[in-house]
Formats: C-alpha cells, sequence, structure tokens
C-alpha cells in the first residue's frame, strides 16, 4: 500500500473540480449541492505495454485489420452510438477495439436503463476488447461546463478531449520499431455537428456508417446499422417530399397535460389480431375498450405501446369489426422498396384495397348495428411510451426484387413478425436471398409519418423455419423468456459438494440440523406426472391414537439452499419461473438444486418444509404446524401408480394404506371447496408424445388423462397453501406474498351468456363463483358430452388471470380467489419452479422464528416490484408453453397426415366457437387447436344468431352456428412468402367447403 | 471573542469550531465541584432541522471524545464550551469537527493529554479508503475513528454501518497510520500559528510591550 500523504489544492482550482447545482426537495425547498471531482493522473489508459494497470485489454497496436487503418487503430464511440446501434456493438464480427469512456457510459445510464444494462454485460463478454476510461477523473481529460454550453455540448466536448489525449498519450509514450507510425483513435459518431467540431480540432472521426462500410466484414455488418440518424447523414430530400401518411403527434407536453385534465386517455395499445386494421386501447374510464378503425386512427401504434387517445362523440361510436382482415393477403402487393413510387401515382393498389375493405365494413356495419354493442372509438394523437423490443421475424419473399443467392446488392424487404399483431417491418438488407427461409430477429427503429411501415434493421438469424432450434429459441425471444445458461456467480452460490450434498448427519451442533424436525421414519411418498424430474412436494398420512388423522405435505427446503440477496436469488427473482416447453424445460435455478439437492427423491434425506395438519375424519382441521424437516421418501408414484396401488386391494402396505387416507380426506376437502363455490374450470390441455428424447419428433397427440390421484394432490396443496397463506398474512400483514384471482367484471360473460341462451336455451349466472359453477354444472347437452368442457373453456376465458400481489398493497376485502372460493391464497408448494413460493418459504420460515426475515421482505416496495416481475414472467411461461405446444401440434398434424399418405387428410370434429362474416372460428378439442375456417365466396351472416349460412355447389343451403359440431379437414401449410407454418382448416363435414 | 477557533477544510466539507473558557459555569445544576463541565454545541441546528437526533448524537460523539483527553481536574466549578459550525458538508463531518474541534482546544490554550486526530474509513469491496465524500458516505460501510497518536488509543469508534468483521482489524490499522499524518499536519499548523503570535509579541515588545510569555513551540514539540 501507497504511503498516505494529504493532497492540498490550492483554493483557486475550486472551479476545475467542483460541479453546482440546486436541487429542490421533495418538501419545496431549494438546496445548493455541490460535487466534488478527484482528479487524478494516475487513470489507467489500458493499452498494453504503457498502461500501468495489472491487466490492460487494448492490444498495444490496436486493430490492425481495418483496410483505412494499416496502422492499427481504436476506436471511441460517443453516447449516440450506443444508443442506437448497440446491436451492431453486440454483433460478433464487429471486434474492434473499443474505448469506453465514463462520460458515455453516464449518459447511456442517464438515457436508457436497458441500454446501460446490456452495455454492461457487453464489457464482460469474451471476444470484445473493451476498456472502460474513467475521463471525468483523469485530471488532463475532465472538462467542466461553460456558461452557455449545453450539458450535452459538454459531453460532446469532454469525448472529444479524451479522444485527443488518448492520440497525443500514444504518441507520447507507446514506443514502435522504426519506420512504423502510431496507431489512431478515431472518434465514432453519427452526430454531424460533433464531427464538424472534431475535423477542425483535428481529430480523426468516422460515422458509424462510414466506419463500417470500410471494414471487410462490411455486408453483413452493415445490415445490423440501426436507421436511426442516417438523415443527418444523407440528406434526406426525397423523404420532405412525400407526404404523410399519418398526422404528427402532439407534443410530449400536451399529451401529459391531456391526460391529465381528462381529454385524452392513456393505455396500453392492443392489436387486434384477426383484423390488422384494427385494435382498441384499455381505458378504465370507459366499460369497453376504445377502438381505433383504420391505419389513420391507430397512427403508428405497435402492440404493447403506451398510447393517448382522443374519444370521438358518442353518436361516432361503433361497433368491432365481424371480418377477418389478413394483412399478407391483403396488401400483397405492396412495395417495399420505399413508397416513392406509391406517391407518385397517388394511391397504390394496396392502398386502394385497404380503403375497399374499410369502406365496405362501414357499410356493412351500419346495417348490422347493434346498439349495446357499440364500442367508444377514438385516435391515436400520440405515444407515451414505446414498447419496442427485437421481434422474431420472417423475410416476405415476395418482397424481394432480386432472388438470386450470390447477389449482395442492398434492397428493403419487408420482415413479417411471427406475432400476427404487429405490422410488417421494413429493413434494408444486403443478404434477404440468403434470409428468406431462415428465422430472423428484426428491431424497430423509428417510424415517420410518411412511411406507411415502421423502419427497422436486422438484428441477427436464429436459423431456418420449422427447425426445432429456431422455433425453439424464437419462442423463447417472444415471449421474453431469460434462457441464457448460468453465470459463475451463480454457479458460485451452490453447495462446493456438488452432486455430493447430502444431509449431515445428525447431530445437535450442526447447523442444517438446528431446529430441524427428524420426520425421516415417517411414510413419505411423492406423487407426479411420470418422468418429472423437479420433485417438490411429497405427503404422508397416518391415523392418530384420538381417531383424527396426521396428514403432511413436505415441501422441498428451496430457501435453505437460496439464501437472499445472493447473485442465485437475484437471477431466480429476475426469471420468476420455471418455463416448461414441449421439449425443453428452461429452469428458475440450476438444475443441481432443481432436480437433485431440492428434488424429494426417493431413498434419500432431504430438507423439505413441512406442514402437518390434524384432520378429523371429516377432513376438519383440528391444528396445523409447519416446521422445517429432514424427510426420506420412501417412493415417488407416478400419478397411474399410486392409483394403481390404491385400487389394489390386496396391497395393505403402509404407503397405500397412507394413499387410501390421504384419497379419502382429499375428496371431502373437496366436495367441502365446491361446497363453498369453487369453480370446475377447464383448459384445453394436451400431451404430446415424443418419439424419443434426442429426435423430439412428436409421433402424436391426446389429451390428457385426469386420475383421482391428480386430484389427491391438489388438494392438499390447495390446503398446504390456503394454511400457509393464513400464516404469513398473519405475521406479517404488510408484505405476505399472497396470490389471488379476482371476480371478474359481469361485462365479461355478456356475450357468452347471450349465445348460451339464445343457442342453447341456458342461463348462466355470473354473479358469483358458487352460482356460476351451479349453472356451468347445468350446461349439460345429452347428445354431446364434450359441449359441457367446451362451455367451461369459453367461460375460462371470460375469466381475469390470477396474479401475486403484496398484502399490504390492497385492501383486505380484495384478496379472495375466486376460482377457489377461498378467502386468501399463495404460493407455496413449487419453491423449485416459482420464485413466489421462495419467498412464501422465507416469509413462513421467519413467521415460525426458525430465519430471521430478510430486511428487503419487510419492505412492501420491494415486494411490490418482485411480485410485478413474478407476474409478468409468469404470463409470459405459460404462453410460451402454449405456443410451444401449438407448434409441436402442428408437426403432429403434419406426421400424422403423412403417415396416413396423401389420400387420408386429418380430419377431427370441431365445435364452432365464433362466426365471422366470412369464416368461423372452430376448436378442436382432440388437440386443443383453435383455427380459422374462412370462407371465399359470400355467405349470409347472421350477427344476431351467431350464425352464417353457406351454399355448396349444388346449391343445397346450410346454416351453422356457434357451438355447433363440425368435422374438419387439417392440413399445414407453409405460408409462401413468409415460410410461416398455418394450420389451415377446411369444412368437411356438414359441408364441404373446399373451393368456397 | 472566543478564547480560541480552528477551521478544517476538507474536500468541500468545511468546519469551523470556537472554544470558550474555561469560564465560570452557567448553570449551578451542571456544576462539577472537582473538575470543568464539558459542553458541545453543534450550530447546525439553526440551518437544518429535522435532524435533532443526528445533531444530539453528533454532539455527544465530540463530547465523550474529549472528554477523557482534556484535563479538566484542573479547572473544578468551571464550564468548557464547544461550539461546532458546519459551513459546507460534503462527507466526513466527524473527522472534520473532531480535528477543528483538537486544534480549537490548543488555540485556547486548554491542556490536552495528546493530539485527537479524527479519520473516517469505508470499505469498498476489499479496498478501505480514506477521507471520504458524502457520495461515498452514503454509498459504503463506513467508521469514524478518533486516534491518539502519540499512544495509539483510541478514544472514539463509530459505525453506523454494518461492516464485515474481518475487515475491521485491517481499517483500524489504517485508521492509526492516517492519523500519524494528520498529526504531523496538525503540529505544523499549531508551531506556524505559534510562531506568528510569538514574533507579534516580540514586535509589540520592540515597540514598548511587556514580557513574558512562555515559548509555546518548545513544549508542543515531539
Amino acid at each position: 500500500m501507497s504511503a498516505i500523504t494529504i493532497l492540498k489544492r490550492p483554493l483557486d482550482e475550486g472551479v476545475q473540480v467542483q460541479r453546482k447545482f440546486f436541487r429542490k426537495t421533495a418538501k419545496g425547498k431549494v438546496v445548493k449541492v455541490l460535487r466534488e471531482r478527484y482528479l487524478r493522473d494516475d487513470i489507467a489508459c489500458g493499452i498494453q505495454g504503457i498502461c500501468t494497470s495489472a491487466n490492460p485489454s487494448l492490444p498495444s497496436r490496436g486493430d490492425l485489420t481495418h483496410p483505412s487503418f494499416p496502422d492499427g487503430h481504436f476506436i471511441l464511440p460517443d453516447t449516440n452510438v450506443f444508443l442506437h446501434q448497440m446491436d451492431l456493438m453486440e454483433s460478433e464480427p464487429f471486434n474492434a477495439p473499443i474505448i469506453l469512456l465514463q462520460t458515455v457510459m453516464e449518459e447511456v445510464r442517464h438515457r436508457s436503463l436497458p441500454l446501460f444494462n446490456r452495455l454492461k454485460s457487453l464489457t464482460k463478454i469474451d471476444g470484445k476488447t473493451m476498456w472502460i476510461f474513467y475521463n471525468e477523473f483523469n485530471a488532463e481529460t475532465a472538462v467542466v461546463r461553460q456558461g452557455d454550453e449545453t450539458p450535452n455540448d459538454r459531453n460532446d466536448r469532454g469525448i472529444r478531449n479524451a479522444t485527443a489525449w488518448y492520440n497525443t498519450y500514444i504518441k507520447n509514450h507507446l514506443r514502435v520499431k522504426q519506420g512504423q507510425s502510431f496507431p489512431t483513435v478515431i472518434l465514432i459518431t453519427d452526430d454531424v455537428e460533433n464531427r464538424r467540431r472534431a475535423e477542425m480540432e483535428r481529430i480523426s472521426c468516422l460515422s458509424v456508417r462510414q466506419y463500417v462500410a470500410g471494414m471487410k466484414s462490411a455486408d453483413s455488418l452493415l445490415d445490423i446499422i440501426a436507421a436511426h440518424g442516417e438523415d443527418q447523414i444523407e440528406s434526406t430530400a426525397a423523404s420532405g417530399r412525400r407526404p404523410a401518411l399519418y398526422p404528427d403527434y402532439l407534443p410530449r407536453g400536451t399529451l401529459l397535460a391531456g391526460v391529465k385534465n381528462g381529454t385524452f386517455y392513456q393505455g396500453f395499445f392492443a392489436a387486434n389480431p384477426y383484423n390488422y386494421l384494427e385494435g382498441t386501447v384499455n381505458v378504465p374510464t370507459f366499460a369497453k375498450p376504445v377502438l381505433l378503425v383504420g391505419r389513420e386512427n391507430m397512427n403508428r401504434s405497435v402492440e404493447g405501446d403506451i398510447v393517448a387517445v382522443e374519444v370521438f362523440p358518442e353518436a361516432e361510436w361503433k361497433a368491432p369489426g365481424d371480418e377477418v382482415v389478413d394483412q399478407e393477403a391483403a396488401l400483397k402487393n405492396d412495395d417495399a422498396d420505399d413508397s416513392e413510387a406509391e406517391h407518385e401515382t397517388g394511391e397504390t393498389a394496396a392502398r386502394l384495397e385497404e380503403r375497399k375493405l374499410l369502406q365496405r365494413e362501414v357499410r356493412e356495419r351500419a346495417l348490422a348495428e347493434r346498439a349495446k354493442e357499440k364500442q367508444p372509438t377514438g385516435k391515436v394523437v400520440g405515444v407515451i411510451k414505446r414498447n419496442w423490443r427485437t421481434y422474431v421475424c420472417h423475410i416476405d419473399r415476395a418482397s424481394l426484387t432480386t432472388d438470386v443467392r450470390t447477389s449482395t446488392a442492398q434492397q428493403s424487404v419487408f420482415a413479417t413478425p411471427v406475432e400476427r399483431r404487429l405490422p410488417r417491418i421494413r429493413i434494408r438488407t444486403r443478404q434477404a436471398p440468403s434470409l428468406v427461409d431462415q428465422k430472423i430477429l428484426v428491431t424497430i427503429d423509428r417510424w415517420d409519418t410518411n412511411s406507411r411501415y415502421p423502419e427497422g434493421h436486422f438484428v441477427r438469424a436464429l436459423g431456418r423455419v420449422e427447425s426445432k432450434e429456431a422455433e425453439t429459441e424464437s419462442l423463447l425471444l417472444e415471449f421474453d423468456v431469460p434462457y441464457r445458461p448460468f453465470g459463475r456467480a451463480i454457479l458460485d452460490c451452490l453447495p462446493s459438494e456438488g452432486e455430493q450434498w447430502i444431509v449431515p448427519p445428525k447431530s445437535d451442533d450442526d447447523p442444517v440440523w438446528r431446529g430441524r424436525a427428524d420426520l425421516r421414519g415417517l411414510d413419505i411418498c411423492s406423487i407426479d406426472p411420470p418422468g418429472c424430474q423437479d420433485i417438490d412436494d411429497a405427503l404422508h398420512a397416518r391415523l392418530l391414537p384420538n381417531g383424527n388423522i396426521e396428514a403432511g405435505v413436505h415441501i422441498a427446503d428451496v430457501s435453505h439452499f437460496v439464501p437472499p440477496d445472493t447473485p442465485m436469488d437475484t437471477e431466480a427473482a429476475a426469471r420468476g419461473t420455471t418455463v416448461y416447453l414441449v421439449d425443453k424445460r428452461i429452469d428458475m435455478l440450476p438444475s443441481l438444486l432443481g432436480t437433485n439437492l431440492c428434488s424429494l427423491r426417493p431413498h434419500v434425506e432431504r430438507l423439505a418444509f413441512s406442514a402437518i395438519w390434524e384432520l378429523t375424519p371429516d377432513a376438519e382441521i383440528v391444528d396445523v404446524r409447519f416446521t422445517k424437516s429432514v424427510i426420506a421418501s420412501k417412493s415417488a408414484f407416478t400419478y397411474e401408480e399410486a392409483q394403481i396401488r390404491k385400487d389394489d386391494l390386496s396391497l395393505t402396505d403402509d404407503l397405500t394404506n397412507a394413499i387410501r387416507l390421504l384419497n379419502i380426506l382429499a375428496i371431502k376437502l373437496k366436495a367441502a371447496r365446491m361446497k363453498a363455490g369453487a369453480l370446475n374450470l377447464a383448459s384445453p390441455e394436451v400431451k404430446i408424445h415424443l418419439d424419443s428424447p434426442e429426435s423430439s419428433d412428436p409421433i402424436d397427440v391426446e389429451q390428457k388423462e385426469q386420475h383421482e390421484t391428480n386430484s389427491l394432490v391438489e388438494e392438499f396443496m390447495l390446503l398446504a397453501n390456503i394454511s400457509v397463506a393464513r400464516k404469513i398474512q398473519e405475521t406479517f400483514p404488510l408484505t405476505a406474498v399472497l396470490r389471488r384471482h379476482m371476480a371478474p367484471p359481469p361485462t365479461n360473460f355478456e356475450k357468452l351468456q347471450d349465445l348460451l341462451l339464445k343457442l342453447k336455451g341456458f342461463h348462466i349466472d355470473a354473479s358469483s363463483s358458487g352460482a356460476l359453477a351451479k349453472s356451468l354444472d347445468a350446461c349439460v347437452d345429452p347428445d354431446e358430452p364434450a359441449f359441457n368442457t367446451l362451455v367451461r373453456i369459453m367461460a375460462t376465458r371470460c375469466m381475469l388471470s390470477a396474479e401475486y400481489f403484496c398484502s399490504g398493497s390492497v385492501s383486505n376485502d380484495t384478496f379472495g380467489h375466486y376460482g377457489l372460493a377461498s378467502p386468501i391464497y399463495t404460493h407455496f408448494t413449487s419453491p423449485i419452479r416459482r420464485y413466489a413460493d421462495v419467498l412464501a418459504h422465507r416469509q413462513l420460515s421467519a413467521a415460525i422464528s426458525y430465519t430471521p426475515l430478510h430486511a428487503t421482505l419487510h419492505s412492501q416496495s420491494y415486494v411490490e416490484k418482485v411480485l410485478d416481475v413474478v407476474n409478468r414472467r409468469h404470463r409470459m411461461a405459460q404462453m410460451a408453453g402454449r405456443a410451444s405446444v401449438e407448434f409441436y401440434v402442428g408437426l403432429a398434424v403434419k406426421a400424422r397426415g403423412q403417415r396416413n399418405g396423401a389420400a387420408l387428410d386429418v380430419i377431427e370434429d370441431a365445435f364452432v366457437i365464433r362466426a365471422f362474416r366470412n369464416g368461423l372460428a372452430v376448436f378442436v378439442s382432440t388437440l386443443g387447436l383453435e383455427g380459422l375456417v374462412t370462407f371465399k365466396k359470400e355467405i349470409k351472416f347472421d350477427a344476431e344468431a351467431y350464425s352464417v349460412t353457406i351454399q355448396d355447389r349444388s346449391g343445397r343451403e346450410v346454416t351453422i352456428s356457434v357451438f355447433d359440431k363440425v368435422r374438419v379437414k387439417i392440413t399445414v401449410e407453409k405460408d409462401r412468402n413468409t415460410q410461416r407454418a398455418k394450420v389451415k382448416m377446411i369444412l368437411a363435414s356438414p359441408i364441404d367447403s373446399f373451393e368456397l | 471573542m472566543a478564547d480560541g477557533s480552528a477551521s478544517v477544510m476538507h474536500g468541500l466539507t468545511s468546519v469551523m469550531v470556537t472554544v470558550f473558557g474555561p469560564r465560570e459555569a452557567r448553570s449551578r445544576a451542571t456544576t462539577q465541584h472537582d473538575r470543568a463541565t464539558l459542553s458541545v454545541n453543534d450550530g447546525r441546528a439553526c440551518i437544518q432541522r429535522g435532524y435533532v437526533g443526528r445533531i444530539l448524537e453528533f454532539a455527544a460523539n465530540i463530547k465523550s471524545t474529549f472528554e477523557p483527553v482534556l484535563q479538566l481536574y484542573l479547572y473544578p466549578r468551571s464550564q468548557i464550551d464547544i461550539n461546532v459550525q458546519i459551513l459546507q458538508s460534503d462527507g466526513s463531518l466527524l473527522q472534520a469537527a473532531i480535528n477543528a474541534t483538537t486544534l480549537a482546544l490548543i488555540d485556547a490554550g486548554i491542556p490536552l493529554n495528546d493530539f485527537v486526530c479524527g479519520i473516517t474509513c469505508a470499505l469498498h469491496d476489499a479496498t478501505p479508503l480514506l477521507d471520504l465524500t458524502s457520495l461515498e458516505e452514503s454509498d459504503l460501510p463506513h467508521v469514524t475513528v478518533a486516534v491518539l497518536p502519540k499512544s495509539g488509543k483510541i478514544t472514539l469508534a463509530s459505525l453506523e454501518t454494518q461492516l464485515a468483521v474481518e475487515r475491521f482489524d485491517e481499517m483500524l490499522r489504517l485508521t492509526g497510520d492516517a492519523a500519524k499524518v494528520i498529526h504531523i499536519e496538525m503540529v505544523g499548523v499549531v508551531k506556524a500559528r505559534t510562531d506568528r503570535i510569538v514574533r507579534a509579541m516580540d514586535s509589540a515588545q520592540a515597540s514598548g510591550g511587556a514580557r513574558g510569555i512562555p515559548d509555546v513551540d518548545a513544549e508542543m514539540g515531539e
């Protein structure tokens, strides 16, 4: 350690090192804040050979591969480069040594936190040579803001200063061989003004495009350059001429003021997946979402944006369209190569087509205007916040100008997002022909008023369409699932024994055994689906001498292995949940914990958190206690095995008896729950048989089977969750982690009620969950056993989704779980795969005084923040799982069709669930698949009766209404343009709609 | 007019301490018959409100730091007032206040067993840091220590944050080293000050003033 000395600075130096600003406190007082900087002369420059730091990362001669700089160079990008061109910086071939200034880092952080996080991780990636230079602390590069300078100008000047300093520093310190000249540091900026000044100061500088164009791998890299800021490089005389297609957004101030005083409404924009010319914004002021009809009214909003809308007077309110309008079909002939041609001829065919569609709709709507279906309409006047991200897309083959694979000419093409709700994105690329049958990632950069489509840039290719890797990765990306492998820091949190970790031998002074009950002698078993690796729950039951029954639920003690506030905990909180895809599981916790140390495998000792009840034979709770424990499961059953064992009367061993006891209790528990008004809902669940784990080719699809034992496990998990919820809510009334399911607003059921009443004569009473359960039970069609399930599925769709919440954030009377009819509920039983359960474990552990509660769990705002993330991840995980199933169902249908031979198509029974003016939405329960049957020919559509009337070739008229059973022919077809696999359905009976 | 004063500037932190006394005790109740009473008053109270608890603690810290060092038994039934004025605050306040108090007490000519050197030390990862700014102070675990540089004794160790106990020893040793540096600096300041006074007196004497101030310099030295 160096000697301690006192450094004194002359007083007149103060200006150089001080930063002064005034800050208004929350109370309205103004405080003068002075900040002092310690300027030093020993800041490491990071160049090998002259840097004093221990491990400088920049090679001493810089990068020698760039043809324009044979003497070697370093690049020093300014802030905007990182803000706009992060994809470029992250791309593999872009590997010039980068000097990252502190000024730039701070500016990026100030402007966008997500980008700052990406930048931070970028500095740590292998293969990138980056050095962070703390220029603000270096005596020679620190700058002070001049009186008339904006903060931005000051930063720009600082960046230029640092570039100049680097260049002189290299000249003064670096030793080069005779005849060699010094490497240069090049300022990279897209700011024209900055470049002009840099040139005046004789600093070499380039724009991103200029720099990349000179590189050897320019072709692939040029595509990744975002469209931002190019205006400043290529003057856009052309674009100036173009008439605006969309109205301008109002200034931000006006928007916010408007939202505040109620002239505008703010909400998330949701595009209509069936009709690309229609979108809605959910606004709490109106019972129904605000409808936006037509491009101009949607005004460049993209799914997920937070927009401000102006609502039209009530006379202009409309009902939503009844037609399926497919963007691809309608805009087939639109030309991607800029809208210039389009505007010269005034209107293209596409535009006319669109207009026609809208007009027809307006006309038909006027005819079928139903007062009660009227919805407020409006237009978007501004975007409060864009929620653009990277989208998985296909290149639209029709938009290519040349198909030659070797062509590297730059062309504008359309990228069609996989997600139907998104508009096509125009990108410029030189590699279009080779990207045609790939899944690619595309980011939207901007959407100008004079451009019909948003402009974006290519990020990277994921792989061939329909290859499982590309499809899986695109799913994960599309649903924002973090799927990178766990990092070093996280794996370091695991026990050092790894797979060899065992419960230490019992002793009083071992910290693992402290306060733990020894339940190794109990006959505990687990019941799970076949092939389950992460067993997080196990059960036991035995008769007590007093005639009561002791039942126990034992949950893996994950919180023992995941202490709060460690890298592993932070990662688990960010992942929120394990995501199950058909052929892949994205773990929340490292698999060592999930599938081994925390998995309650049979015949090994494992740590558990146990909830043990004393129940009367009528399943009434006499007493409940919670304890940390050590258990040794005696057996791991599948649902089927447990069922067989229970039903086999010849078996009388303890385990079997325990299962029987549990089953008796479960039946009573369920009966009590149903009596209280719990709902028995249904969702289309199918199981996919994979050929073998390696090939993962789906062979077939079947509906999931339900055993009595499924219900057994479910009942006890519910019981455990409810008991735990009570306990932690009692102990931590402000921060308990709970789960609730809000009662759906009655308007959600209006449509279903009307449908059932008109078509089947059933009445649905949605006033309470009990009433709903009863009326759902009554919806039985004796001829059609599946009808009841269908109604349940449709009812489920009317519900809100359950969510985690922090007990202090909402009022006590909204704690209830509507579906389970329980006044309080939480998730406790699957800590391996859900983060909320981990929190519940920690709180319960503190509630029984086993461990003190970590400080963060005392903070309501922290719990809220974590649960927000978990809720979002949970939703995303569900959607990803469903999408994965859908993809495999598609593959299975295809496989089945092929097996049957070309002559035999896949024909399945289906129910009509919705009628459109030109088609029907049908649901195939055996495949859990929903599809559209569209008719090209004019058909009669009766909106009142929810039916369509079709005429077949012989002139016979057939009327099909919602809930009717039809047979459909299912084929999987690749869309010619986008390569997107599409399930196509054609009516086979009662009418063959082929060619209709 | 104060009997002794000193101001310490330390980065942007600026503290002025004035010492009054020893003088007759103002209140009967606090008078001690065998020694002087020490009272510390923090001048921040009138500027910043809402931190009463903190200010009281701050004053109590300074009082407890100096009570064992001051030779209070020399002045029974009297009172010594220490006034701490914080002019600018940018971290390491207690450190600056302690150092200023030491100098002000010396300036007032009140006998001390030793200099008292205040020093604040924080821990960033595994690296100990000295002389914190308020930004550093708010982010890092830190400890303020008052050291008697000659004996190496510690009269105050104030820790408001959590700290890994394994690191504490290392930090304490570092503060000891830093205290020695501060001590040299303080001795220099005291000598310079005394020197100026002596010169002033000499010139006063040359112009016919009274003689008789002892040579402080000799006593102050090592």
